[in-house]
């Protein structure tokens, strides 16, 4: 076999992992409420074909290909466990099922399922990210830590242990009742969103690793639309995201240095990315159930006006954070509105909303003091804002955006 | 619970600051220290001088060997550290990860010792 077979394969190998990881892990675990031996499973068959593909060829259906190596291997390790008669039932389930599934090309995409049982209340919210990332993406804990600022073999234990309770603690795999839906529908959107964040927040540069999670997070909230088409905040999530990508680019200068929102150069903001994102927020709309991120969609959707019209409409912006603040007021929210409330009504207008915050509360939070030495600059308040800006220069992580900060305090 | 934050620097890093004591980032240095103070967490730093002026000394057999230079023979070299008192790991990797000296180099954390062994150490 050559070389461009080869490589052909191994790419083959590599996109039938990503499109079907989440969904042959969720099928094979949906009975078993085992995760872990799931993706034991899975890996041994990736193993397995990049052992027999580069040979045999690829075969005509390498998802059902997979997903029979991946029932065998996992017949194997249940046998193994030694609770033969505990694992009779799934034994069973995964001998009777497997010709059938195998010859034919669908099988059920249970991915939504493991979406909720990710995000259920029962597991820690600080695990929900993670376990959505490694289950429904096939990332591994290494690559997850590095994201989350945790030590790689900390996070692999924690992963453990949030499987071991999925399996061991009753957690359904189901898709919530009506009543229950909208709640934990936000846990599964919190977590996706929390994803983008962290390659949101930690873009430093030529570093990828930023990127990557966002991409990730996207994949995620496009399988999750395609799986509950409709559900407005679904949408709402999606043009979000697509938003804040499409001014990515646009965040660094050609020599590195970071470039605040308001002095982006719109030329350089991707308009498919901002028209996808548009339609994304108008078919959310439609159902006329507006939720959080719905409306920090629209915050969005105003700033990408800007394209367009030259001006960003404050006015517009400072209306969507009323509304936001009424959904949560979480810390962000408000810093948010302070910033945009400045623009609009003047920097003491601003001010007043940043010192109506509990000052406890954000002695770690690096956005408000980032908008309060600002505002007490333009105030002409020059020692306050001295202070402040060491405060947010000393709480920066990004090296981009520390140097902005020095600069700009002068 | 308390932690290190041992503080290594590259060769090109020491080189900086080693005429005038300008250093390069003092601005930022300055800045993290106001922040770790501001929020609670500060108990103690130090910046320590070049790699070059350290001695290293060793008795083996009751024979005194010394050596020019730090102990470990390695391309980044400690060049301080700040003790941080804070509830868990995680929260000591977040100030680990916005202090000066992670982007220009490298930051261990390491927990201190529990106190019970240090006040073995001191009687």
């Amino acid at each position: 076999m050559n070389g461009s077979n080869q490589e052909y394969t191994h790419r083959t190998i590599e996109r039938v992992a990503r499109e079907s990881y989440g969904r042959l892990v969720a099928y094979l675990s949906v009975h078993t409420h085992d995760l872990a031996s799931a993706e034991d499973a899975l890996s041994n068959a990736l193993v397995s074909a990049l052992n027999h593909w580069p040979q045999d060829g690829v075969p005509k259906n390498p998802e059902a290909w997979l997903l029979t190596a991946a029932r065998h291997s996992l017949i194997d390790v249940i046998r193994h466990q030694k609770v033969v008669l505990e694992s009779e039932p799934t034994l069973k389930f995964l001998t009777e099922n497997s010709t059938e599934t195998t010859l034919s090309t669908q099988f059920p995409d249970e991915r939504l399922k493991l979406l909720f049982v990710c995000a259920h209340p029962a597991i820690d919210p600080a695990m929900h990210t993670p376990l959505m990332l490694q289950t429904v993406l096939g990332l591994d804990a290494a690559r997850i830590a590095q994201a989350f600022l945790i030590a790689p073999k900390t996070m692999g234990q924690r992963l453990f242990r949030a499987k071991t309770k999925i399996r061991s603690g009753g957690i359904p795999f189901e898709i919530p009742p009506e009543r229950d839906l909208p709640e934990r529908l936000d846990a599964v959107l919190e977590a996706i969103y929390a994803a983008f964040g962290l390659g949101w927040d930690d873009m430093a540069g030529a570093d990828q690793r930023g990127r990557d999670l966002a991409e990730e997070a996207m994949w995620l909230a496009r399988v999750l639309l395609q799986l509950m088409p409709g559900e407005a905040e679904v949408q709402g999530l999606l043009a979000l995201m697509l938003y804040c990508e499409a001014r990515r680019a646009a965040r660094r200068d050609a020599k590195g240095r970071y470039v605040p929102l308001s002095e982006q150069n719109p030329n350089q903001w991707s308009l498919p990315l901002i028209e996808e994102a548009e339609h994304h927020l108008a078919e959310a709309f439609k159902h006329g159930r507006v939720g959080r991120f719905q409306v920090e969609a629209a915050i969005q959707s105003v700033h990408a006006e800007r394209a367009r019209t030259g001006r960003t409409d404050w006015t517009a912006i400072v209306l969507f954070y009323e509304q936001l603040l009424r959904i949560s007021p979480a810390l962000g929210t408000r810093a948010g509105y302070a910033a945009a409330l400045a623009e609009a009504n003047g920097p003491a207008a601003g001010l007043a909303v940043l010192e109506s915050i509990d000052t406890e509360a954000v002695s770690h939070y690096q956005p408000y003091w980032a908008v309060r030495a600002h505002l007490l600059q333009r105030l002409g308040k020059t020692r306050e804002a001295t202070d402040a800006y060491d405060r947010a220069i000393g709480l920066a992580e990004d090296p981009a955006v520390r140097e902005f900060l020095l600069h700009k305090r002068g | 619970m308390q932690f290190a934050l041992l503080i290594y620097h590259s060769p090109e890093e020491f080189a900086m600051r080693k005429n005038d004591y300008s250093d390069p980032h003092l601005g930022a240095w300055r800045a993290y220290y106001k922040a770790l103070v501001e929020a609670k967490v500060y108990v103690g730093a130090n910046a320590l001088e070049l790699p070059e002026t350290g001695t290293t000394v060793r008795v083996k057999e009751g024979k005194r060997r010394v050596q020019d230079g730090p102990y470990a023979d390695t391309k980044e070299q400690l060049a301080g550290f700040i003790i941080l008192e804070l509830p868990s790991v995680d929260a000591a990797l977040e100030w680990a990860a916005r202090c000066p000296g992670a982007s220009i180099g490298a930051v261990e954390v390491r927990p201190l010792a529990p106190e019970a062994m240090r006040r073995g150490f001191t009687g």
